[in-house]
């Protein structure tokens, strides 16, 4: 059995990729995975599983500020994400083909990019991009400017709770309220904010939002789409009906108990947690930029604040360094990070989050992306920063190593050998192929 | 040591990395992205360095117990050795990428990155072996599957390079290694065996080129410089080729005509009968030496191809520069191709040939008989070397 001892032996800083498990949801969750029902099954059993079901529908809705009704589970945040976009887009235009448009914000995980731009590949959507500043923050007055005059075209607008590379919170309060103005739907992907700053349904204004159960302590592979009751989706997967018709599929009982009983813990502790992750990242991000290698932290940081950056989020810019060398070379030393940004085939990419906040792809290769969450310690910290120079002096000198202009011996071909991958000019945050984000 | 194990995801670099496991070291499985938009599955034998043979080198690594990374290294790979590969058609020669990746790419920059990093070494899959000799000396030799062998592609490295490498895999035939990958419970174990160039996964070179460099029509002439033919860019034809030069009428005797010459300025390719294709005298440039370099005449075995007839000669460098003297005649050398010089197995150096000619003493009776032929623009370059380890 797992114990806090699998912990121990290597410093995890990675928590904004997957936090381990509450022992709380393991044990609820073993628990339901040694009986039967399914929770659509009208016998004894089936009843069972369906009282499991709707204890934690309630338990999550509470947790959120959301009524039981609003909780539709899926199998986590990029599912939810996918419904909520496809099928609020499909709904709008169903209704009225002018509404095409929909509102993006430049950062949003690619479970949201590339929901939209396969929108707009395949079913007529037009992208309008909204801009962020040099925090990664979308401003209000950018959204109702992208509103613009024909508030009647736009399907719906979607902006992240908080930014999953760099922590920005965004206002969703105000953007939501921009968006009732003109009755237009708003989604926002708080995979990441949920259990780390106040996240209320209700009070949000928002008319979607996207949750995860493995974020906050519970188990990978369930979700939930909080959806006001009068929000109109098209369903993606059709079968059984379950989850107000628009999610088929039987549900994942034992997954449910345990991503509610993750639920309740995450935002019961909430404040004390967050208020001890907050003094533990500034630990480290000082920590950082005293090592002498000039290192910089991106986004929204003010030593304290836990509201407009991620308490848990610590995000970096090692000058000289690629942060897979870095990464590599941590995780050598016992310390799992990650970059932040998503990879292709193992392959860190250029963060469209950093170029959409104004930073050269030169630059941007240096990101390191740690972040805190209910196991960490002080400890960890201090192993992150004792083992952080050694790993930025071998990585400087890796990155000099394979910079293509450095080439030793003379060149037989004349080519141009600059690196650019993409062009300093681009208006979408795209990229091509398989990737995968966390 | 600390060594990183360049792992391709196929069958020789896996078998590499367990047994530099097994001997003690302390092992990192490193893949290479080569390619900048890697498809998601292979297609073919041909390509490789797609999504899936990530999968299969990380599922190897697993099963090894040794961490595993991808390094980008598509950069790199694009200017060094698929940038070199078109500007060297372009000009008229007929380039080795494998080489080239080995000399710019396994070997310098993933080596580099390796030492930077804190590694020993790098460990890969190619069949050759190093020989230790007296004071630490390093050579390279040949390896014992002489069907598999791969130092022609190594020739490349130097002393340095090769103080740095393992080839784990030389000292055994390659039937064995499939038997032991399957004793390990390797998925690859029966994975295909990757030919030609890895970044061409259909093998059609000429489409390639022609989509990168255009149509640029010119004229087949003969040794006299009569127009006998038409083609759609000189880069597409090669010294040696005889097939798809199109020409409406035989030779006057009736012979096969073949590409002597690939005259880039000009746009011009130069055809003739066999007998004006055999050369026996080779310029080379760019001379590597995988150990000291030798020194006044020496007597050697020259091979110009991968997979070649290795044919005795004497060398005689100076600097950069070699001229190999052939005791025969033999067909189809290709400036751009690589010619690497052996001591019996020992691999001595190599260099890029710049001109191929026959010495107007020698014979050239035999023609016909003992000489090597039968370049093709799509043969000639690479054979069973996986890019990302070999």
């Amino acid at each position: 059995m797992l114990d806090s001892s699998a912990f121990t032996n290597f410093v995890y800083l990675d928590h904004g990729a997957t936090t381990p498990m509450l022992p709380e949801a393991i044990e609820a969750m073993t628990a339901q995975m040694a009986t039967v029902g399914n929770a659509s099954s009208l016998h004894t059993s089936g009843r069972l599983g369906r009282r499991v079901v709707e204890e934690s529908r309630e338990a999550i809705a509470r947790a959120m500020g959301a009524r039981p009704s609003e909780v539709l589970f899926t199998s986590g945040g990029t599912e939810s994400d996918n419904l909520a976009i496809k099928g609020t887009f499909w709904a709008r235009k169903d209704a009225d083909p002018r509404r095409v448009r929909i509102l993006v914000s430049m950062v949003e995980h690619h479970a949201v990019l590339d929901c939209v731009e396969f929108l707009e590949a395949h079913e007529g959507a037009k992208i309008t991009w909204l801009d962020v500043d040099q925090v990664g923050r979308v401003h209000p007055e950018t959204v109702r400017a992208a509103i613009g005059t024909d508030p009647e075209t736009v399907a719906l607008v979607s902006v992240m709770w908080a930014n999953n590379e760099v922590g920005t919170v965004q206002p969703i309060a105000e953007i939501a309220a921009v968006c009732r103005e003109f009755a237009i739907p708003v989604h926002s992907d708080a995979v990441q904010a949920v259990g780390q700053v106040e996240v209320d349904f209700a009070g949000s204004g928002l008319d979607l939002l996207s949750i995860s159960g493995h974020k906050i302590g519970g188990p990978q592979g369930v979700g939930a789409l909080l959806a006001r009751r009068d929000a109109t989706l098209v369903p993606l997967t059709h079968g059984g009906g379950q989850e107000r018709q628009v999610r088929s599929g039987s549900l994942d009982v034992p997954a449910i108990r345990g991503f509610a009983v993750a639920m309740r813990h995450a935002t019961a502790n909430r404040a004390v947690v967050t208020e001890r992750l907050t003094g533990l990242r500034d630990k480290l991000i000082r920590g950082a930029q005293d090592a002498g290698f000039g290192v910089q932290v991106t986004g929204d940081w003010e030593p304290g604040d836990g509201i407009r950056r991620l308490p848990g989020n610590a995000h970096l810019l090692v000058p000289g360094c690629d942060g897979d060398s870095l990464l590599y070379l941590l995780d050598a030393a016992g310390v799992q990070c990650s970059t932040g940004s998503a990879c292709q085939a193992g392959v860190p990419q250029p963060s469209h989050v950093l170029l959409a906040m104004g930073m050269s792809e030169h630059k941007a290769r240096g990101a390191l992306r740690l972040t805190l969450g209910h196991t960490s310690t002080a400890a960890d910290v201090d192993a992150f920063l004792a083992a952080l120079p050694a790993a930025v002096e071998r990585a400087q000198r890796a990155q000099v190593a394979t910079s293509p202009k450095q080439t030793s011996p003379k060149q037989t071909s004349p080519k141009q050998t600059s690196p650019k991958q993409t062009s300093p000019k681009q208006t979408s945050p795209k990229q091509t192929s398989p990737k995968q984000t966390i | 040591m600390r060594v990183v194990a360049a792992m391709s995801g196929g069958v020789d670099s896996a078998v590499a990395a367990a047994r530099m496991v097994e001997a003690g070291h302390e092992v990192v499985g490193v893949h290479l992205a080569l390619s900048q938009n890697a498809a998601t599955l292979r297609e073919s034998v041909r390509g490789c360095c797609t999504i899936e043979d990530a999968g299969d080198a990380r599922r190897v690594a697993d099963m090894i117990g040794i961490p595993f990374y991808v390094w980008d290294m598509a950069a790199r790979f694009k200017s060094d050795v698929v940038e070199d590969f078109i500007a060297e058609y372009a000009a008229g020669r007929t380039p080795n990428p494998c080489l080239r990746c080995n000399e710019k790419v396994k070997f310098a920059a993933l080596l580099d990155k390796a030492l930077a990093l804190g590694f020993d070494a790098v460990a890969t899959g190619h069949y050759a072996q190093i020989v230790e000799r007296a004071f630490g000396a390093r050579e390279l030799h040949r390896a014992v599957d002489m069907a598999k062998d791969q130092s022609y592609v190594l020739g490349v490295l130097n002393e340095d390079q090769l103080a740095r490498s393992f080839f784990p895999l030389g000292d055994t035939v390659k039937p064995q290694i499939r038997q032991e990958a399957a004793a390990l419970g390797f998925n690859v174990a029966a994975k295909p065996d990757s030919h030609d160039i890895c970044f061409i996964p259909d093998g059609d070179t000429r489409k390639w080129l022609t989509d990168r460099l255009g149509e640029q029509p010119g004229d087949i002439v003969d040794a006299d410089g009569t127009t006998v033919g038409h083609h759609g860019g000189a880069y597409a034809f090669t010294v040696g080729q005889r097939r798809g030069l199109h020409l409406g009428q035989p030779a006057a005797g009736g012979e096969p005509r073949y590409v002597v010459e690939v005259q880039s300025g000009t746009n011009t390719v130069v055809v003739a009968t066999g007998e004006l294709l055999g050369i026996d005298v080779i310029t080379g440039d760019h001379a590597r030496w995988c150990g000291p370099a030798p020194r006044g005449v020496v007597s050697v075995g020259a091979q110009v191809r991968a997979h070649g007839e290795e044919i005795p000669a004497t060398a005689w460098a100076d600097g950069e520069q070699v001229e190999v003297r052939l005791q025969r005649r033999i067909r189809g050398v290709a400036p751009g191709q690589s010619v690497v010089l052996y001591d019996g197995t020992r691999v001595v150096g190599s260099a890029t040939i710049a001109r191929a000619t026959a010495s107007r003493g020698a014979t050239s009776g035999g023609a016909n008989s003992n000489e090597v032929t039968g370049n093709e623009v799509t043969s000639n370059a690479a054979d069973s070397v996986s890019p990302t380890a070999g």
